[in-house]
This record gives C-alpha cells, sequence and structure tokens, in this order.
C-alpha cells in the first residue's frame, strides 16, 4: 500500500506529537531514556498509525497484532504511543518513573495495558517474538509479530539465538527492526562493542535485511510493506539507520544523552527544536510525495 | 487410580523418572491440544521423544540455547499455547536464570520448566552437570510454584497438578530411576501439601526428592533397633512451603532434620528453617545436604553415601539430634 502524500502528512504530524508527549513525559518525570526514545519513535509510528490490527477496546485480543518493544529502556516513548491512542489513560504519563505509578522506566506487561512483553532485561524481546510468531502459525491466527531491537542490545548473545531460530522456523509473520541509533550508555557502538558490519551479520544468520533510513517515514513504510510482501520463507529484518534523540538538535547523536534530564530551560529549548524539525519534515514531504 | 495413569507399579520400576514425565506429557497433550514441548537439544535426555513422535508440529527444539528456549516459551503462553520446557535442571535454571526469572515470572506466563537430572542424580558427569543450587536459584523467584517429587508417582501428579494451576512451575526431577515410594498415584497429592509417608513422634525427617525413600528407609530401621518413632514428610511443594506441616512437626516432635540433595544454602534446608524461626518455637534442627562445596563424581547413589544424605548418614543424624536434650519446658539453657 503506497504511502500517499495525505497520510504522509498524517504520519509526521502524529510522530511530532508523539516526540512532544515524549519530551513532556521527560520533563514531568525529571529525566528520561530520551536519546533512545527519539530515535524509535518514527518506527513506533508507523507501526501503530499505518500497520498494526489492534482494538483499544479489547487490549488481549487474541487475533491483533503483537508489538514487542525488546529496547524496554525506551518505555519513555512507548508510553505517550500507548497513551494516546487510549490504552492508558493521558494523566499517566504525568506518573512515569514516580513512586507508586504504573509507569516505570520499563514496563510490566501486566501492569500497561496494550505492552505484549514485559522488557528491560536486554536480548529477550526477539526470542519472546518467536513464540509469538510460532503460535500464530499452530494457532492458525494471521496476526504479525513486530519486534524493535536496540542495536546496543545486540551485543547480548541471547539475540543471535533467538535470529538462528526465527530463520530456523522460517517465520514470515515476524518482522523484526533493529533502531540502528549508533550509541549506547557507555559510548558509540563501534567503540564499546564493534557490531559492523552488521546487515552482513543478519544476513548470515538468515534474514532478509533491509537497510532504510529509520527516521524517515517514507522509507519505514516502504520497508514494512516489502515485509508484508515477503513471499520467500526468509524472515525479514528492517535495519533502521536512526538518529539517537532524533528531533531534539542539542542532543542528536551524543551518547551522553541515553538518558538524561530536562530542566525549563532545556524543555524550552526541545519544544522549540521538535516544532523546528517537523516545519522541516513537512517540507520534505511536499517535495518529496508522490 | 488417579488421573489416568496408565502403567502398572511394576512398571513404574523399570521406567525412569523422566519417561513417566514423557508419557504424562504426552496424555496431557492428547487432551489438551494448547499444550507444547520445547528443547535444547535433550529430547532424548529428557525422555520427551514420544511426544515428539506423535506431535511433531507441537514439538520445537531450538538447539543448544536455552535463553531463547525460555523467552520462545513466554511468547507462546501469551499467545495461549501452554509450553513444557524440559532440560537438564542446571541449564534450567542458571543458565537461563534472567529468562526464569523476567520472561516466565514476571510476567507470570502459563509455562511449566521440567528440569532433569537435577540434584547430584547425573553424577558421574561432574559439578557442570549437578543442579546443587537450583531449588535455592528457583524459590526465591515471585509467582513461580517449585516442586521436587520424590518419585515416579509423584512426578506424575506434580505435572498434572502444573497444567491445572496456572502460572509459571518449576518442577525438578532425577535422571534415571528413582526408588519408588507410593504404589500408584492415589495417594491424596495436593499442591503445597506435605504427605506423611511415615508417622512418628520422636523426630521428624522433612525430605525431598530422592532423599524421601532414604528417609523412609531410616525411619523403618530407626523403628526396628532403636525403637524411634520418626515422622517422614514428604515435602514435594518447596515453594510455597507447607508450613502447617512443618509447625505441626516443631510442636509435636521438636526435633526437625531436613535432607535433600541440593546445597543446605538456600534448598529445602532453609526454607523448613525460615519456617521454625518465624514460629518462635524451639526445636532441634539439623540440615542434611550439600555442605557448601562441590560434589564428588560418580553413581548418584555413592555421591548421597558420600554426602550423608543415604538412609545410613540419616540414620547417623537421627541418633546424633536425639542426644540434644529438647524436651517440651521453658529452661533454654540445656538445649542446643
Amino acid at each position: 500500500m503506497p504511502l500517499s502524500k495525505q497520510e504522509w502528512l498524517n504520519l509526521e504530524k502524529k510522530a511530532n506529537e508523539l516526540r512532544n508527549l515524549c519530551l513532556d513525559t521527560t520533563y514531568w518525570a525529571g529525566s528520561g531514556h530520551i536519546g533512545g526514545g527519539m530515535s524509535v519513535m518514527d518506527i513506533m509510528t508507523v507501526c501503530y498509525h499505518k500497520y498494526m490490527h489492534i482494538k483499544v477496546e479489547e487490549p488481549n485480543w487474541e487475533d491483533r497484532d503483537r508489538f514487542i518493544l525488546s529496547k524496554g529502556h525506551a518505555g519513555i516513548a512507548y508510553a505517550p504511543v500507548l497513551c494516546d491512542l487510549g490504552f492508558n489513560d493521558k494523566e499517566m504519563l504525568k506518573t512515569f518513573n514516580l513512586s507508586g505509578s504504573k509507569m516505570g522506566m520499563h514496563f510490566d506487561s501486566n501492569k500497561v495495558v496494550g505492552v505484549d512483553a514485559s522488557t528491560g532485561s536486554l536480548g529477550h524481546g526477539l526470542s519472546i517474538g518467536v513464540g509469538t510468531a510460532l503460535a500464530a502459525r499452530l494457532l492458525k491466527k494471521d496476526y504479525k509479530t513486530f519486534v524493535v531491537l536496540g542495536d546496543g542490545e545486540l551485543d547480548e548473545g541471547s539475540n543471535w539465538e533467538a535470529a538462528m531460530s526465527a530463520a530456523h522456523y522460517k517465520l514470515t509473520n515476524l518482522i523484526t527492526f533493529v533502531d540502528r541509533n549508533h550509541n549506547m550508555i557507555d559510548g558509540p557502538t563501534e567503540e564499546v562493542m564493534a557490531l559492523e558490519p552488521l546487515a552482513d551479520k543478519w544476513e548470515a544468520f538468515g534474514f532478509i535485511v533491509k537497510k532504510i533510513d529509520g527516521n524517515n517515514i517514507k522509507e519505514l513504510c516502504e520497508a514494512i510493506d516489502f515485509a508484508y510482501a515477503n513471499e520467500t520463507d526468509k524472515p525479514v529484518l528492517i535495519l533502521c539507520d536512526t538518529v539517537k534523540g532524533c528531533g531534539i538538535d542539542f542532543i542528536e547523536g551524543d551518547f551522553r544523552w541515553h538518558y538524561g534530564a530536562f530542566d525549563d530551560a532545556k524543555y524550552e529549548s526541545g519544544k522549540k527544536a521538535l516544532e523546528e524539525t517537523y516545519k522541516k519534515r513537512v517540507e520534505r514531504v511536499e517535495k518529496e510525495a508522490e | 487410580m488417579a488421573g489416568g495413569l496408565s502403567y502398572t507399579a511394576e512398571q513404574s520400576t523399570s521406567l525412569s523418572t523422566a519417561e513417566i514425565y514423557g508419557q504424562a506429557l504426552v496424555e496431557l497433550a492428547e487432551q489438551h491440544p494448547e499444550v507444547v514441548a520445547l528443547t535444547a537439544d535433550l529430547a532424548k535426555s529428557t525422555k520427551i521423544g514420544d511426544f515428539q513422535k506423535k506431535f511433531p508440529d507441537r514439538f520445537f527444539n531450538v538447539g543448544i540455547a536455552e535463553q531463547n528456549m525460555f523467552g520462545v516459551a513466554a511468547g507462546m503462553a501469551k499467545a495461549g499455547l501452554v509450553p513444557f520446557l524440559s532440560t537438564f535442571s542446571q541449564f534450567a535454571s542458571f543458565r537461563s536464570a534472567d529468562q526464569l526469572h523476567t520472561d516466565l515470572c514476571y510476567q507470570n506466563v502459563n509455562a511449566k520448566v521440567i528440569a532433569t537430572h537435577s540434584g547430584t542424580s547425573f553424577g558421574q558427569a561432574g559439578s557442570t552437570h549437578h543442579a546443587i543450587c537450583d531449588l535455592a536459584l528457583t524459590r526465591s523467584i515471585p509467582n513461580l510454584t517449585v516442586i521436587c517429587p520424590a518419585d515416579g508417582y509423584e512426578t506424575y501428579n506434580a505435572v498434572m497438578a502444573a497444567y491445572n494451576t496456572p502460572g509459571p512451575f518449576y518442577i525438578r526431577i532425577n535422571r534415571g530411576f528413582d526408588r519408588v515410594l507410593y504404589k500408584d498415584a492415589d495417594y491424596g497429592f495436593e499442591l503445597g501439601k506435605a504427605v506423611e509417608v511415615h508417622e512418628g513422634t520422636d523426630l521428624t525427617i522433612i525430605a525431598c526428592g530422592s532423599c524421601v525413600f532414604q528417609a523412609l528407609q531410616a525411619a523403618e530401621f530407626l523403628d526396628n533397633a532403636d525403637g524411634l518413632k520418626v515422622r517422614v514428610l514428604d515435602m514435594h511443594t518447596i515453594k510455597p512451603i507447607d508450613r502447617d506441616a512443618i509447625l505441626k512437626a516443631v510442636t509435636e516432635t521438636r526435633r526437625i532434620i531436613t535432607v535433600e540433595d541440593h546445597t543446605v544454602i538456600g534448598g529445602l534446608g532453609s526454607a523448613v528453617a525460615e519456617v521454625v524461626v518465624e514460629s518462635g518455637k524451639g526445636c532441634a534442627f539439623k540440615k542434611l545436604g550439600i555442605q557448601d562445596e562441590f560434589a564428588p563424581i560418580g553413581l548418584h547413589e555413592d555421591i548421597m553415601s558420600t554426602l550423608g544424605i543415604d538412609s545410613n548418614g540419616i540414620i547417623a543424624a537421627v541418633r546424633e539430634v536425639m542426644k540434644a536434650d529438647f524436651e517440651e519446658d521453658n529452661d533454654w539453657d540445656d538445649e542446643f
């Protein structure tokens, strides 16, 4: 399904709203994993607002598409997505990370409505996704499983166990994203523990790799369309080249913003930066839309 | 006979405990299409080959990748299947500890871990394949029910109870044959309730797994040789522990010995001790098990003998504890 100009604009608008809510949540909480939250936001926006079949009024609908945020620390970005959809009250965002809140940094799937897996400990999500994808096959369900991995978390060997099994079981109902924002807590990924050549690694593990700009909504849609149209027996991995902190210029690409705090001044600058980003993105749509 | 168990007492001596698990799993799978089996290259060793043959589409060998197996099982359970995971106890607990903790227990999914080759039952394989700390680890994880059955019949009952009770289970069974304790499966197995397999008022032995049979032998011997009436409790459910049975033993026998094929730190003995201490009631107490060391290599029965968790070791421990003056009085000076 090709992306119409209006649809693209709508998705940009939604991504911008969600980025703003992510910044708000970080500000309300005092701090948060905003770097990786901003890098993954376009992936989540496109999945939830263009592709996934879900029922907000029936969160455990057994035919729903599954979304597993393996990089669970991006809860600060996932919270706005789930609250904006109506799975949870938007007021809950103001309690994020606060004592007694249902929403901590990493979500408990038994507490936060709409969450398909409790993640946070890295290297778990793809295995769980393999499980839900295998279950779909066995139960003769058409749902798809979307798994989002961080790039830093790929250091965990369990991902590669899971990758091997996804290919072994020919899980074409599983769509895996890597949010390749090039940074982790202690520094750039290539300095801490080199991942490249990352696409080759996934290909060697039996995936079809689609390498895209993961902060480009059009490219994301094209990649997911490609995965939907996949008629081979190999699972698709969408390697999303992203920018850590994407949308807020003064934190972009800086590993130190893996987790950070926003005071009043920074918050105001962040809001302005997001406004600028949105303007540029709309201009791009006007120029590039078919 | 409860639960449609189709083999006889004679067969139970010709089938290893894991083979009985394998049969129970097939029986469950025949009745419940949502039951699936996973293993990590140990289908043969964990005796789920029959399941594999009868239900190839519901059998998943993920290769030697325990962490992935636990995550996959969690995903399956989240989608409505009931996964049974079979691998060696050491790998089912320590190798995949984070996945057991987070994917199964934190998410509180309906998945059942059948951990074989527990304790020192894979004796000759050495400490890499002994599971002497798994009870300490699993017992401490919220939401997880932990069972250590005493024989094949109890394993059957435990597997059925696990299926019938929502939530994650860790059932720890031995490699090879267990001495048969029960004459059939119909002896009133109840999750979280100890079975009194020998009556007594002088002292209580609380045991689990292969140590229950040894404790029973010791009790029978002591009755004949010393005229001692030793109560033996089969504490199959390690968590939730049967507090009532323990407190009754404290009150009625004032002497307790725990026996387990596991380190004495954090396992059955610790679980019993916690209940005794919290009760505020005095009680002579001794923990038999592995005394904070790695076990030697050898046949299971030889290792048990070396560790003092066979009937001879238990008899010696009972005689020692019986020497303690622990009458029902308030004079604490003469008690140890």
